[in-house]
């Protein structure tokens, strides 16, 4: 009897004391904010920080305690090594759910880590298939992946463009590498002879020999698995050198910085793919665009979208498990179903986004155009 | 045929950019034994610093000819990196100067770090599109091989430049004075040879070279980005080691051939090993001929007394 007095004292000791203090629940958010992709990394966490803000703002409770989420934004160098020792530096800090890498290359290394403390992570932007397919639990994506894009690329050079002979480059990265091999193959089964497989670094400026060895070969299409920093002065290099097949590239190459970067040598011969919807046609993209405007005086890159969702699944899942521990709401994450800026955000069996749409575009007056 | 001379044409005008990057390296080193890896940011700062140039003048006079803005651009970039060069020198290396090698080392590489993490700050992590003042629509002197008003301008002044140096290092007094300090700074300091203005002038003249190399070389891309001197910096001073580091011939007998070598390797390597290797061993092929270079003759192509140094 003595001892049902004192538990009931500890549980009132316990209600009062939460509803005086708030509970802090800490998110990750990986991407490389330095080196040669810095852009796109802080376009992620931005998309990630938008996304816990908001909900601080619409003042969230869980579990009868009113929650403040904080945003803990570190630096993997698109490296595969420090992706792991900062994916280890958030696990030590005791954070509930990352959302990243960016790069697939470091998402694969680094979600071995997560996986062994249970935590979930979300990648906005590792396209790669190897990810989901580790056999890992708490490793999703709101991307759609390389498989699925690599196929559409494929038909597409083949199909609308109508290309006999396709010259392929890729940037050595797992995300480059890998969708580089995904269109190579739809391209053969499309009936298409890939002339020439060439390769370079994510940290290469020149291209010019192996352009020049391209060249040799007289493809009808070129297509470069990479980044927009590669994407963009091999354009350049590519009139220089007199070259006029067309020019094809994945979402890496799908951004605005892109098109800058390649300055006058960008035509109509540029296509590029993107996962998912242009931000046009996302449900939420119009407002989205502007909210991020205000919020961080610049434009959206690319994927901070997804990043946006993918703390937003999070959130709503420690709000339908009740808890922000990693073991309980990971059930409910597996299950979320929810209006995502991108579309309905939900996970098949392997964690990969459901109906992961893939979109074609075309340079045209200025800007990617979608067809 | 055109694909070979094509790749020749490539190989020229990296190999030039590298050679006056490899410059700097080797200078500093035939006078003080340091490598400064902070050299290649200097080409970061050089081009960065032009671009912001060429941006307040497009403000300010937007009819100027393309040449003069050039001209102009450069003339702010040049100082700004030699004073940049001597204040690293005067607060980063020389109060090592005595030290063991070691520490000047990595104060040099700390140096780098410090350079792209303030030009971060500064420029911001985003790439910029450089202004392409000169043209880079192609011309053909021969059917199929294409080269653009830059990359002739690269080789042109690069060529330039590195004639310059040399008469300066054999003909002048000041020429006459670095070599001194090369061949022992104590000596020379004995003989009335100002050592540590002569170290100074050395690393500003080594940045002047760089900013050139860097206002080229993001004209020739057409980006500018604060990472963007750490590729080139180090395939320069791999340049200057190939070359025989100290060795100002050597430099750029280094580059050139390291430019030609990459560009050859990314171009016939699938040929040469019958499709066992491919362009993804571009890089480990220069760096194999690097080795082999060293193997057989350690001081580089041109090598340099080592004698005194041990």
């Amino acid at each position: 009897m003595k001892q049902t007095v004192v538990a009931l004292a500890i549980m009132g000791i316990g209600l009062s004391g939460a509803h005086a203090q708030e509970m802090v629940v800490k998110l990750g958010s990986v991407a490389p904010l330095t080196g040669t992709i810095a852009h796109l990394g802080k376009d992620n966490e931005n998309g990630a920080r938008l996304a816990i803000e908001d909900a601080n703002a619409k003042g969230i409770t869980i579990g009868g305690k009113k929650v403040k989420f904080e945003l803990m934004g570190e630096d993997d160098q698109a490296d595969p090594r420090t992706g792991t020792t900062v994916a280890q530096r958030l696990m030590d800090a005791g954070v509930k759910g990352v959302v990243g890498h960016l790069n697939s290359g470091t998402t694969i290394p680094a979600s071995r880590i997560y996986n062994q403390a249970g935590v979930p992570m979300i990648s906005p932007s590792a396209t790669n298939p190897t990810l989901t397919r580790q056999g890992y639990k708490a490793v999703f994506r709101t991307i759609a992946n390389d498989v699925q894009q690599g196929g559409v690329l494929g038909k597409f050079i083949v199909g609308p463009l109508a290309a006999k002979t396709v010259a392929i480059i890729d940037d050595r990265t797992a995300y480059g590498q890998g969708l580089a091999d995904e269109t190579e193959k739809a391209v053969k089964a499309g009936g298409g002879k890939v002339v020439a497989r060439e390769f370079t670094t994510d940290k290469a400026t020149d291209f010019n020999a192996i352009l020049t060895k391209i060249r040799g070969a007289k493809p009808d299409v070129i297509f470069f698995g990479g980044m927009d920093a590669q994407g963009g002065p091999m354009l350049r290099q590519l009139k220089q050198l007199g070259v006029e097949a067309k020019f094809v590239t994945g979402d890496g190459g799908c951004s605005p910085e892109m098109i800058k970067l390649a300055g006058e040598a960008i035509g109509a011969n540029a296509y590029c793919s993107m996962a998912g919807l242009p931000l046009e046609k996302m449900p939420g993209g119009a407002e989205f665009r502007n909210r991020y405007k205000a919020r961080f005086g610049a434009d959206v890159q690319i994927y901070s979208p997804y990043a946006y969702d993918a703390a937003m699944a999070m959130i709503n899942a420690m709000q339908a498990a009740n808890s922000p521990e990693p073991a309980k709401y990971l059930p409910e994450l597996k299950k979320s179903s929810f209006p995502g800026v991108t579309g309905t955000v939900s996970f098949d069996d392997l964690g990969d986004i459901k109906e992961g749409a893939i979109t074609m575009y075309q340079f045209k007056a200025g800007t990617w155009a979608p067809m | 045929m055109e694909i070979f001379l094509q790749q020749i044409v490539n190989g020229l005008v990296v190999g030039s950019v590298y050679a006056l990057v490899a410059l700097g390296y080797t200078m500093v080193y035939g006078i003080l034994g340091l490598i400064n890896f902070a050299h290649g940011d200097l080409v970061m700062v050089g081009a960065l610093t032009a671009l912001q140039t060429m941006m307040f003048l497009m403000g300010v006079a937007p009819g100027m000819s393309p040449v003069a803005m050039l001209t102009l651009s450069l003339l702010v970039a040049i100082p700004v990196c030699m004073l940049l060069a001597f204040t690293m020198e005067r607060l980063a290396y020389r109060p090592l100067r005595n030290a063991p090698r070691l520490a000047p080392l990595i104060t040099a590489i700390g140096v780098s770090f410090l350079l792209q993490t303030l030009a971060m700050i500064v420029w911001g992590r985003n790439y910029h599109t450089f202004p392409q003042l000169i043209s880079t629509t192609p011309v053909q002197p021969i059917e199929g091989v294409f080269i653009t008003p830059i990359q002739i301008t690269i080789i042109i002044v690069s060529a330039l430049m590195m004639a310059g140096l040399i008469l300066l290092v054999t003909k002048t007094k000041l020429g006459r004075a670095m070599r001194a300090t090369a061949e022992n700074h104590r000596v020379a300091a004995l003989m009335g040879v100002d050592t540590n203005m002569i170290i100074a002038l050395t690393f500003v003249i080594g940045a002047a070279l760089a900013a050139v190399a860097g206002v080229m070389f993001a004209s020739n891309y057409g980006i500018a980005h604060y990472g963007m001197g750490f590729m080139p910096g180090l395939k320069a001073f791999t340049a200057a080691v190939l070359g025989g580091i100290g060795n100002l011939g050597g430099a750029m007998l280094g580059g050139v051939v390291l430019g030609l070598v990459e560009s050859f390797g990314a171009g016939y390597i699938e040929q040469a090993t019958f499709g066992f290797l491919n362009s993804s061993y571009q890089d480990i092929f220069a760096f194999i001929i690097l080795g082999l270079v060293l193997i057989f003759k350690p001081t580089g192509l041109l090598g340099e007394r080592v004698s005194d140094r041990a």
